[in-house]
């Protein structure tokens, strides 16, 4: 029963602050609002017993992705953000139409997927940074790990690319 | 908790995850702000991310967390190049009004 109550808490806090994401004008109060979304996405993956996962949620997006986007929006100067003007507007409604119908499609997915029932749910069985790192380096997930290191290291050297300034 | 606990169907935990996608392609679709509107490729990567754990934890495969941590690494890969162009663009043309940016549109 208490793992309903959290999660129907977690549920409720995630969805009004996703809502203020899309809803707000200003960037910061959106930045701010996807960082609640983000802890609580991470209190979800704790409660699911994924705790590593959750640790590296908190580490990497609330804390190094979501101070790169304030810094941008500090860098930029754009807390007050200009009128901009809109020369789509029924893109707005024509998008809410689209994003119903995805919800649907999404929607009919679940309920046709056949789910395990979770009263054959083994107990709870913490997965840390141990069990991650023995299946990580296994033949099925070496050369993902390997591929994602190098990505990281070609981003790296893009972002300073695009970052540095032009000598003229 | 243990065994005996009444848990979360998982279809709770799916159909968060497709709300919160949802709103995520919304803010996308209808955002004018590019930073606005990479927040909310980060709340869809999020969703995913939800179900992903969700399934690992019912199905009691540890895949679905493993395949989170690759999610996270590329969506930290993609925050910093896409704020370095952003960052870019402001510097040439003092906006980033997504409208503006169409110089290579045919």
């Amino acid at each position: 029963m208490g793992t309903q109550i959290l999660f129907g808490i977690l549920a409720a806090i995630m969805i009004v602050c996703a809502i203020g994401v899309v809803a707000s004008n200003n960037p910061v109060r959106s930045a701010l609002n996807l960082v609640i979304v983000l802890f609580s996405v991470a209190l979800m993956y704790i409660s699911l017993n994924a705790s590593f996962v959750g640790a590296i949620q908190i580490i990497v997006y609330a804390g190094a992705i979501m101070v790169l986007f304030l810094f941008v929006i500090m860098l930029l100067n754009l807390g007050t953000p200009e009128q901009i003007v809109n020369r789509l507007k029924p893109q707005n409604s024509l998008s809410i139409i689209g994003a119903v119908t995805m919800a649907g499609v999404i929607a009919s997915v679940v309920a046709s997927v056949p789910t395990p029932p979770s009263s054959r749910l083994l107990p709870a069985q913490t997965v840390g940074a141990l069990q991650i790192g023995q299946s990580l380096f296994t033949p099925t997930w070496l050369f993902p790990f390997e591929a994602v290191s190098i990505l990281l290291l070609i981003a790296t050297v893009g972002a300073v690319v695009l970052a540095v300034r032009r000598m003229s | 908790m243990g065994n005996v606990a009444v848990h979360t169907p998982l279809e709770f935990y799916l159909i968060l995850s497709a709300i919160l996608f949802t709103i995520g392609t919304v803010g996308v679709l209808t955002k004018r702000n590019p930073i606005i509107m990479f927040m909310s490729v980060e709340l869809m990567l999020n969703a995913v991310n939800l179900s992903l754990v969700a399934f690992s934890r019912y199905l009691n495969d540890i895949g679905g967390q493993l395949m989170v941590i690759f999610v996270m690494a590329v969506a930290a890969a993609e925050v910093a190049v896409g704020l370095g162009i952003i960052v870019t663009i402001y510097r040439n043309r003092d906006s980033i009004n997504i409208d503006r940016m169409d110089t290579m549109s045919g």
